[in-house]
C-alpha cells in the first residue's frame, strides 16, 4: 500500500507538471500582451513601460518564464492580479469559501437524494417509482445548468418572490444566507443528481442478483437487512469512487451557476479573469482545479482499495 | 460478459446472418425468419418508446433548422423597430428580441450551428478516441503505456477553464485567419470550437475502446484471422473494431448531447460565437439581462437546447438496449 501510494503520488506530480506546462504555454502562445492596455495609455512614459516589462520579464523566452512561474508558484507567490492589483493568491483563496459552501451543499443534497432513490429504483426495477425516477434522472442531466438557473429565477424569484436571485455577500445571519444559496445549490444538485442516481441504480442492480444476496435471504434475514447490510454495502463501493471522481466536475459546474446568480466565488473570478486577460488569476484557478482533480483521483483509488478487500494495490 | 462477445457468437460461420430470437423455431428445425444484427437492433430500438420519440423530435428539429430556414419568411437580421421584445403572436410565433428580430428565425438558424457543432465535435472526439484506444489496446506495451499516460493527462486537464481560455485567447486570431482564408471569419470560430470541444472529450472513448480491444484480441476468432495471415490493420479494423462498434455508437450519441451543452455553455458565458451568429447559447446569453421582463427570449432557446439534448440522451439509451444482444426480447 505504502509503495503503491508513493508511486501514485509521483505519477500525479509528473501529471501536474505537464498540466501546468500545457496551461502556461497556451497562455504564453496567445496573441496579445498583458500590458497592452497599460502600454497604449499615452500618459505612461515609454521608459517606465520598458522598465515594467523588464521587471515582469515579459520579453524573456517562454521556458524561462515558465521556470520562474513554477518556482514562484511552489513558494506560494502566485503573482499580482492585473485587474484587482492585489495578490492573486489572497484574491483566489478569498473567493474559495463561498464556492465550497455552494458546491458542498449541492453535492450533499444530491447524494441524499441519489442514494435512496437509486437503491429503491434498483430493488423495484421497472416499477412506477423506478420509471418516475428514471424520467427525472434523464431530465436532470439533459437540462443545462444555465437554463435551470434562469427557470428557477423566473419561477421562484420573479413569480413567487421566495428567494432573492442576486447573491449579496453583505447579508448577515444564517437564514438570509441560506435563503440566497438555496437556488444555486438546487441548480447544481439537479445537474449532478441524475447521473448519480443512475449510477447507484446500475451498481445496485449488479449486486441484487448475486448469490450471496440469495444466501442472505435463504438464511431468513429480514428484507431490510438483506438489502442494506448485504446488498447496498457492496453496491456502494464503486459509488464512493464515482463520488470522489465527480466532485471536481461539480466545482466546474459552479462556473455557470455563479455567473447566473452573481455569486462572488471561484467560478465568476475565472470568467472575469478570462475576459480581462488576468493571467495570474486564470493560471491560479485553472491549475488549482487540476490539482483538485488529481487529488480526488488519488482519494478515489485509496477508497476503492480500502473498501473492497479483493482489490490489491499493485 | 459484454455484448461484443455475444455479437461474435451470432455471426454465422458462412458469414451470413444467423437467425436470432423468435425467428427460429427450434422444434421442427425450420427457420421462419432471418434478421441481420442491424434489422434486429432496429426492431429492438422501436420497442423503446421514448427513444423513438427522441428520434422523431431530433429529426423534426434538424429538418426544421436546415430546411425550415429556407421556407420561413423572416431572416435573422430583419429588424422591426416597432416590435421590440414582443410576446409570441401570429406574426412572430416565438416573439421578438430586444432589437425586434424574430426569435423563431434565429432559433432555426442558430440550430444549424448548434447541431453541427454537436455532431461534428462528437465525430472528431469519437474518431480520435477510437484510434487512440484501438492502438493502445491492440499494440500494447510501450505504445499502450504512452497513449494511456496521455489519456490520463487529458483527463486531469481543467476542462472548462481551458475551454474558456482557449476560446477567449485565440478567437480573434482564428477569426482573422479564416476571414483571409475563406472570406468569413465565423468559419474559423466554428472550426475552433469544434476542435476544442473534441480535444477535451475523446478520453472516455479511448478508455472504453482500449478495454474492449484488450479483451477481444485474445479471442479465438482473432487468433484464427491472424493464423490465416491477416494484416495488423485488417485485424484491428475488420475483425476487432466491428465488435466494439455498438458501444462506440452509444458513446458517440451521448457525446453529441454533451457537445451541444458545452457549446451552449461557452456561448452563454459570452465566449463562443460572436453576436452576429445566433446560436442557442448565445441567444440565452443575450436574453439574460432582461429575462425578468421578457421571459420568452430565454425560454424558447433554452427549451430547444433541453429538448434536443433530452432526445439525444433517450436515443442513446434506446441504442444501448437495442445494440446489446443480451437484452434481445
Amino acid at each position: 500500500m505504502g509503495r503503491y501510494l508513493i508511486r501514485r503520488v509521483i505519477i500525479s506530480m509528473i501529471t501536474l507538471v505537464c498540466i501546468s506546462m500545457v496551461v502556461f504555454f497556451i497562455l504564453a502562445a496567445a496573441p496579445g500582451d498583458p500590458l497592452s492596455g497599460f502600454g497604449s495609455n499615452p500618459n505612461v512614459p515609454a521608459e517606465l513601460r520598458q522598465r515594467l516589462r523588464e521587471q515582469m520579464g515579459i520579453d524573456d523566452p517562454v521556458p524561462v518564464r515558465y521556470a520562474r512561474w513554477a518556482t514562484q508558484y511552489v513558494q506560494g507567490n502566485w503573482g499580482i492580479s492585473y485587474t484587482t492589483r492585489s495578490d492573486a493568491r489572497d484574491y483566489v483563496l478569498g473567493r474559495l469559501p463561498i464556492t465550497l459552501k455552494v458546491v458542498g451543499g449541492a453535492y450533499l443534497i444530491s447524494l441524499l437524494i441519489a442514494l435512496p432513490v437509486g437503491i429503491i429504483s434498483a430493488v423495484k426495477q421497472y416499477s412506477l417509482f423506478d420509471q418516475v425516477a428514471t424520467t427525472f434522472a434523464f431530465l436532470g442531466f439533459s437540462l443545462p445548468t444555465f437554463f435551470t438557473g434562469i427557470l428557477f429565477i423566473l419561477i421562484f424569484s420573479v413569480k413567487l418572490h421566495w428567494f432573492p436571485f442576486i447573491y449579496d455577500d453583505t447579508v448577515k445571519g444564517f437564514w438570509p444566507n441560506l435563503k440566497q444559496m438555496i437556488m444555486p445549490m438546487m441548480v447544481l444538485a439537479l445537474a449532478s443528481t441524475g447521473s448519480l442516481t443512475r449510477f447507484v441504480r446500475a451498481s445496485m442492480l449488479e449486486v441484487v442478483g448475486q448469490d450471496y444476496v440469495r444466501t442472505a435471504r435463504a438464511k431468513g434475514l429480514r428484507e431490510r437487512s438483506v438489502l442494506i447490510l448485504h446488498a447496498a454495502r457492496n453496491a456502494l463501493i464503486p459509488v464512493v469512487t464515482i463520488i470522489a471522481i465527480e466532485a471536481p466536475a461539480v466545482v466546474g459546474g459552479a462556473v455557470v451557476t455563479e455567473q447566473i446568480f452573481r455569486i462572488p466565488g471561484i467560478g465568476s473570478a475565472l470568467v472575469q479573469g478570462v475576459n480581462e486577460g488576468d493571467v495570474p488569476v486564470v493560471m491560479a484557478i485553472s491549475f488549482g482545479y487540476a490539482i483538485l482533480v488529481v487529488i480526488f483521483n488519488i482519494i478515489a483509488d485509496i477508497l476503492y482499495a480500502t473498501l473492497d478487500p479483493r482489490i490489491k494495490f499493485s | 460478459m459484454s455484448q461484443a462477445q455475444d455479437v461474435t457468437l451470432t455471426e454465422s460461420p458462412l458469414g451470413g446472418p444467423l437467425p436470432t430470437g423468435t425467428g427460429v423455431t427450434l422444434g421442427d428445425g425450420t427457420a421462419k425468419q432471418y434478421r441481420s444484427l442491424w434489422s434486429n437492433a432496429w426492431r429492438q430500438f422501436r420497442m423503446h418508446r421514448l427513444a423513438v420519440a427522441g428520434l422523431v423530435v431530433i429529426v423534426f428539429i434538424t429538418v426544421a433548422c436546415f430546411v425550415g430556414t429556407m421556407i420561413y419568411p423572416r431572416g435573422i437580421d430583419d429588424i422591426d423597430f416597432l416590435m421590440t421584445s414582443a410576446s409570441p403572436s401570429s406574426t412572430y410565433p416565438f416573439g421578438t428580441d430586444a432589437l425586434g428580430q424574430d426569435i423563431l428565425a434565429r432559433i432555426l438558424w442558430g440550430g444549424r450551428i448548434s447541431l453541427s457543432v454537436g455532431f461534428l465535435s462528437a465525430l472528431v472526439a469519437i474518431s480520435v478516441g477510437t484510434l487512440v484506444g484501438a492502438s493502445a489496446g491492440f499494440f500494447g506495451g510501450a505504445t499502450d503505456g504512452f497513449l494511456m499516460r496521455l489519456t490520463d493527462l487529458f483527463i486531469c486537464l481543467p476542462q472548462l477553464p481551458l475551454l474558456l481560455l482557449i476560446s477567449f485567447l485565440y478567437r480573434e486570431k482564428v477569426y482573422r485567419w479564416a476571414d483571409a482564408q475563406f472570406g468569413d471569419g465565423n468559419i474559423g470560430i466554428f472550426l475552433l470550437i469544434i476542435l476544442v470541444i473534441a480535444v477535451l472529450n475523446w478520453m472516455s472513448t479511448a478508455r472504453l475502446v482500449r478495454a474492449e480491444f484488450l479483451r477481444l484480441k485474445e479471442k479465438e476468432f482473432v487468433e484464427a484471422a491472424r493464423s490465416i495471415g491477416a494484416r495488423q490493420t485488417t485485424l484491428m479494423f475488420k475483425h476487432i473494431l466491428p465488435n466494439v462498434l455498438s458501444q462506440i455508437i452509444v458513446a458517440a450519441t451521448l457525446s453529441v448531447g454533451a457537445a451541444i451543452i458545452t457549446e451552449s455553455t461557452l456561448s452563454f458565458l459570452g465566449l463562443g460565437f460572436p453576436s452576429d451568429v445566433p446560436t442557442w447559447g448565445r441567444m440565452l446569453f443575450e436574453a439574460q439581462s432582461y429575462f425578468q421582463f421578457y421571459p420568452y427570449q430565454a425560454l424558447f432557446p433554452g427549451m430547444v437546447i433541453f429538448l434536443t439534448v433530452l432526445s439525444i440522451n433517450y436515443i442513446g439509451d434506446g441504442l444501448r438496449d437495442a445494440l446489446d444482444p443480451r437484452k434481445t426480447r
